[in-house]
């Protein structure tokens, strides 16, 4: 995934800026000279390519194509209605049941496009785990069986899979220590930091490879969100994240890689430190310098 | 309000307790001869409590189907008028399903599906009687549509305001529709569907005319019902089919011990129901309600 080709799509995408050709040239040779400095090439996991998403006759994406790294944590941003949340909606096919919201385009995940009409959605979600904007645990199961609510769909009968992965999954969540001995208690007796974190275990139970965070934190106080990002550093050494959030210093904080979007459409895309310190598009200045969003 | 009417029913009731005693409700005669007159109402209750539950039997799974079909599933196209027509139901009142069971319905029932039943499965007791269309097994089969439209209507509601975002913790767990269902939309809604099915319940039981134009109006230890297919009676019914001709004070006075214990046994499913659902309510920390 060389830099160019990362950013070939915006100089393709006819956005704000998409007509000004001066803009277009200097960003090309921008990317040739930050191609040197980057680090070994590593594998892309999830290409999006040519995503186009509606809500009824309402274009809520246009035309998106992105590369995503693998093991590695890549956040979305934006200001409210750009289409960030869409965008990682569509990538578990989670978008289209909204009622009237559809959506086209491939979206390629190590090899296989999700969108093809012979892959079942459902098999889908079980790959691409989801975590949700506000807590949204299972209110009337413990603490042990919401964790478990994934494996118990899929048809895991063996007890003692279960309880190993349930574990497994709280320790990843980074939950096991406060919650190990109270394993029955409901969920929603929890804080809100720990419930999020609970649907970050019940997320990892299913060993997705890609994991979808739709601003994680946006319902949690500063100390449940640092320690949700702290965990997203601790998860990415093994998984795929990519996380929407309307706080650029969040994505600062946890994000290798960082995509700008305005109005549905992807304005710049690159590396977290490029897009915050050298942003080839005006807007994306604008946005991550605090003048708008 | 309730206080006002139980203590009136209570009053009029008196003279039968003191009468009969607890001969009143474990008793099967029904004799309003004067002098030699006996009352008791067994029999009633069995017919309230076995056609209510027929009632229910049915009632509630096609009213659960319904509402999930119109919530879950249909398009939109199809939900809406299909629950339009669904509560139009509801605005039916009893006595025309009454007049329709008795002319039209009655004879649907004997024909297509007790005198089957009879024919083939007479070896159950339950079975065993020769149908006839008025009985039992047909007033709970239309008192079920008479609490089918009350019941899915309110679990509609119901599980329209399970949050989407149960919905979608569960799809995003790779839940199938079935999945989704039974992992977070069901157990979010399950003390409010209990709770519909229980009004459900609570109108069954009450419902006079339309049971006292079906059920077969049987008397006294006759009215005992040995099979589904046995002329009935229930409490409702029979205060409505003999109020307007109560030859004594105690034969009124009967009458209105009925309806104490209709009184009663509403109450009591219905404290019941409420414990039931704060007790699931008070499992979920949180929950609403």
């Amino acid at each position: 995934m060389p830099a160019k080709e990362t950013i070939k799509p915006v100089s393709e995408a006819t956005g704000p800026m998409g007509e000004s050709s001066p803009l277009k040239e200097i960003s090309v040779r921008t990317v040739e000279t930050t191609k040197r400095i980057d680090e070994p090439q590593r594998r892309s996991k999830v290409s999006i390519k040519g995503i186009n998403a509606w809500f009824g006759s309402k274009q809520a994406l246009k035309n998106i194509n992105l590369e995503i790294e693998e093991n590695a944590a890549t956040a979305f941003m934006g200001p409210s209605g750009c289409g960030k949340t869409t965008l990682i909606r569509c990538l578990n096919r989670m978008h289209e049941m909204t009622p009237g919201a559809k959506a086209n385009g491939q979206v390629i995940l190590d090899g296989i496009d999700i969108y093809d009409k012979s892959i079942d959605p459902v098999v889908i979600k079980r790959r691409i785990g989801m975590v949700f904007q506000k807590p949204n645990p299972f209110p009337t199961m413990s603490i042990f069986d919401n964790v478990a609510a994934g494996l118990k769909l899929n048809g895991v009968k063996d007890k003692k899979l279960i309880k190993e992965i349930v574990e497994e999954s709280l320790e990843g969540a980074g939950l096991w220590e406060e919650v190990k001995n109270e394993l029955d208690k409901p969920g929603m007796g929890l804080s809100g930091g720990q419930q999020q974190r609970l649907c970050i275990a019940r997320a990892l139970a299913m060993q997705p490879e890609v994991l979808l965070m739709d601003e994680p934190t946006s319902a949690l106080d500063p100390i449940a969100s640092f320690k949700i990002e702290e965990l997203v550093h601790q998860l990415k050494k093994h998984l795929t994240i990519i996380i929407v959030t309307h706080n650029m210093q969040q994505a600062a904080r946890v994000a290798d890689h960082a995509a700008f979007m305005y109005l549905g459409e992807m304005i710049e895309y690159g590396k977290t430190l490029q897009i915050f310190q050298y942003p080839k598009q005006e807007l994306t200045e604008k946005f991550v310098s605090g003048k708008f969003g | 309000m309730l206080i006002l009417v139980a203590f009136a029913v209570g009053e009029g009731a008196l003279p039968i307790f003191s009468q009969e005693g607890f001969q009143f409700i474990t008793g099967t005669d029904w004799n309003a001869v004067y002098g030699r007159e006996s009352f008791g109402a067994l029999p009633y209750i069995i017919g309230t409590l076995l056609s209510s539950a027929i009632a229910m039997a049915i009632g509630v799974p096609i009213s659960l189907g319904i509402a999930i079909f119109v919530t879950e599933m249909a398009p939109h196209r199809i939900s809406t008028p299909l629950s339009f027509v669904v509560e139009l139901l509801a605005a039916v009142p009893s006595i025309i399903y009454g007049l329709w069971a008795l002319f039209v319905f009655r004879f649907w029932i004997r024909d297509l599906i007790e005198r089957p039943l009879y024919e083939h499965l007479s070896w159950i007791p339950f079975f065993d009687k020769t149908p006839f269309g008025l009985d039992i097994f047909t007033a709970g089969i239309v008192l079920s549509i008479m609490i089918i439209p009350i019941i899915s209507s309110i679990t509609r509601e119901i599980l329209r305001v399970v949050p989407n975002s149960q919905r979608e913790a569960a799809y995003s767990l790779g839940a199938t529709r079935w999945g989704t269902l039974r992992t977070a939309v069901f157990p979010y809604a399950r003390s409010g569907i209990l709770g519909a099915s229980f009004l459900g319940l609570g109108r069954a039981i009450g419902e006079t005319i339309l049971v006292t134009m079906i059920i077969g109006n049987a008397i006294g230890p006759a009215a005992i019902p040995t099979t589904l297919f046995s002329q009935g009676q229930s409490l409702a019914s029979l205060i409505a089919n003999e109020f307007n001709e109560a030859a004594s004070d105690l034969h009124l006075s009967a009458l209105i011990g009925l309806g104490a214990i209709l009184l009663l046994l509403s109450m009591v499913i219905n404290i019941g129901a409420r414990l039931m659902v704060s007790r699931m309510v008070k499992a979920v920390p949180g929950g609403r309600e």
